[in-house]
């Protein structure tokens, strides 16, 4: 499934699903899951070669979500990819799940345990490296959040990924420049992160991570490029995105909404979706 | 009194009364100030705080240096962040520099709930505990949460707290006086101890007052000091009563019932048992389905009580 309407559908489906997944179990991390929908729609429907009927199959290419409080978003996507049913996602965070409120690798499809903020893009370069001894094509992904990129850890990968010449691997920053406690550049300033990347070594490109088309186009590009560099994509997103009220507000990290909050965002994003689906019934 | 709030609730409360009265403190956060309730204290002496964002090593290396430039650093986050994220940062910087740095940590242990193993940290009393210059304090009902704080910070010198985020029943009066390195014995009883920290207090109190309807004398203690322990407290009740059992929302390893067994073998051998988590993570849930599913219940305390007693 390539088209851009198609994998909009798809994008929009992942939020109401998330959505549904937050609102049953009343945990979860709605705000980053929601601005990292479309970087995952587009990496499991369009990027990554996978296969969900194999899920330990030696050549699929890897993602880790270094940002492991989105996981209602990554569940949502394994589910729709087929890795595991799609009727599980009622359990998430309940007692006897295996879909605990964070990332878990017993569950297929899913490579590593995260949830502790500053850890993916280290695996990421082990993984890249361990492709590059074995002469495999794999390519690694990560997504880390942008208020993660404060730990230090993230800028030791950093260093690491360059100077082994990882062009295998693929960072991707939810730049929505929101952390818990308010805007990343009051608590602790990222800018400029462009050239901070580029300092360390990476190609940075950089895109608007809430636009499918654009996605496409900009992981397309980081693939396609022939040099040894690392390639970093900075994903300009909206924290929230697809619900109006949960926008750019810090304060729906992990907020989980009212029944109204609830109604609200479910039928805002069902029209958005009725438009879709009118367009591609006159296509 | 009888509005229960949240340890976590009376921690920043605590924190903000003690900002009137010492400019001295330095509030330290990293992005969870909203969960560790020290958003309160940021509003008001908003000189005397910082949010470090997300860099918890970062924190514990500024949190030292406050301190050595004559501060009293009071870092806080997630018993997974701290010590969880930065332990060399706390061993080196704090402990072995031995730094007035209080390193206050909530959400410990299976209490976490939903979100999972990665977050439920069962293992800080244990990295805590071994680190020379440390104190470390697990207080249990609010009074005895912010008669802790209190004593942490006017103590010159490491400390580690562990603050709870459930609700637990009040057993200690506004005046009573806490001191560091004090158990407190809530019952006291002849046949067997129940020892505890934190939430665990209230589990081993419910379970005495159903022994004590069949007939069994239950010493109940609550031990908020894991370092120093109260050394006296354990030998008496290894010795007046049949033995001892040890519960805490914590791993087995390395916590109070490690503490608790280092006395007794040294100087009163008795059987000791323990009530935590076995040697595996945790999962999602509510704390009181993990606490049912990893044992820590009162029906266990009681069990594991006439175990004691028959054997
Ligand atoms: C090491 C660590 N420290 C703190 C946290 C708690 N935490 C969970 S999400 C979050 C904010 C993340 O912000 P950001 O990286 O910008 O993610 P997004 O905005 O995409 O949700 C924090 C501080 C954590 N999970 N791990
Ligand atoms: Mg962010």
């Amino acid at each position: 499934m390539n088209d851009v309407l198609d994998l909009k559908i798809k994008a929009t489906q992942i939020r109401l699903d998330l959505i549904n997944m937050i609102y049953e179990s009343k945990s979860g991390h709605i705000g980053g899951s929601l601005s990292s929908a479309d970087i995952l729609t587009v990496l499991y429907y369009n990027v990554m070669n996978i296969d969900p009927n194999n899920p330990n199959w030696e050549e699929r290419d890897r993602f880790i979500l270094s940002k492991g409080h989105s996981v209602e978003a990554y569940y949502s996507v394994l589910a729709d990819k087929g890795y595991f049913p799609k009727e599980e996602l009622k359990t998430y965070c309940k007692f006897g799940t295996r879909l605990i409120g964070h990332p878990n690798n017993k569950i297929p499809g899913i490579e590593m345990n995260t949830g502790a903020l500053g850890h993916g893009l280290s695996i990421a370069v082990g993984m890249a490296l361990g492709a590059k001894m074995d002469n495999k094509s794999f390519r690694v992904f990560t997504l880390m959040g942008d208020g993660e990129l404060a730990e230090g850890s993230n800028w030791e990968a950093a260093m690491a990924a360059s100077h082994y010449k990882l062009n295998n691997l693929i960072g991707i920053v939810d730049r929505n420049k929101l952390q818990i406690s308010g805007n990343t550049e009051e608590v602790m300033s990222l800018e400029p992160l462009e050239d901070k990347w580029k300092s360390f070594g990476w190609d940075v490109l950089t895109t608007d991570g809430n636009d499918i088309e654009k996605l496409i186009d900009t992981f397309n590009a980081a693939i396609a490029s022939a040099n040894d560099k690392p390639k970093l994509i900075l994903a300009y997103t909206t924290k929230g995105k697809g619900v109006k009220f949960i926008e750019n507000k810090a304060n729906w990290h992990h907020r989980v909404p009212t029944e109204e909050e609830y109604k609200a965002a479910i039928s805002e994003l069902q029209e958005l979706m009725e438009v879709y689906l009118n367009e591609q019934n006159i296509k | 009194m009888n509005n229960i709030i949240a340890p976590r609730d009376m921690f920043g409360k605590t924190l903000l009364e003690l900002g009137e009265i010492n400019d001295n403190i330095f509030v330290i956060n990293a992005d969870v100030s909203k969960a560790t309730k020290t958003e309160e204290f940021a509003k008001k002496f908003g000189d005397r705080y910082i949010n470090v964002g997300i860099s918890e090593q970062n924190m514990v290396g500024v949190a030292a240096g406050l301190a050595r430039v004559g501060f009293i650093s009071i870092m806080s986050t997630f018993a997974s962040f701290a010590p969880g994220r930065c332990y060399d940062q706390i061993r080196q910087s704090i402990a072995y520099s031995n730094l007035n740095v209080k390193v206050a940590s909530t959400h410990p242990g299976l209490a976490v709930g939903p979100d999972g193993a990665m977050h439920q940290c069962l293992d800080d009393v244990a990295l805590m505990r071994e680190l020379p210059n440390f104190i470390v304090l697990a207080p249990s009902d609010q009074i005895e949460t912010k008669k802790a704080v209190i004593k942490a910070i006017e103590y010159n010198g490491p400390v580690y707290i562990r603050i709870g985020r459930m609700e637990c029943p009040i057993y200690f009066k506004e005046d009573w006086d806490f001191e560091i390195g004090k158990a407190y014995i809530l019952k006291d009883g002849s046949d067997v101890t129940l020892i505890a920290h934190g939430s665990m207090v209230h589990i081993i109190y419910e379970a005495s007052d159903e022994l004590e309807k069949e007939g069994i004398s239950v010493r109940v203690i609550d031990m908020p000091s894991i370092k120093p322990i109260d050394t006296k407290v354990i030998i008496k009740a290894a010795m007046e009563t049949r033995g001892i059992i040890v519960a805490e929302d914590h791993f087995i390893y390395g916590g109070l019932y490690s503490a608790v067994c280092e006395v007794t073998s040294n100087f009163s051998p008795c059987i000791v048992k323990a009530i935590g988590v076995q040697d595996i993570f945790g999962e999602s849930g509510s704390p009181l389905e993990l606490y049912k599913k990893y044992g820590l219940t009162k029906e266990n305390v009681i069990l594991k009580a006439k175990e004691i007693l028959k054997s």
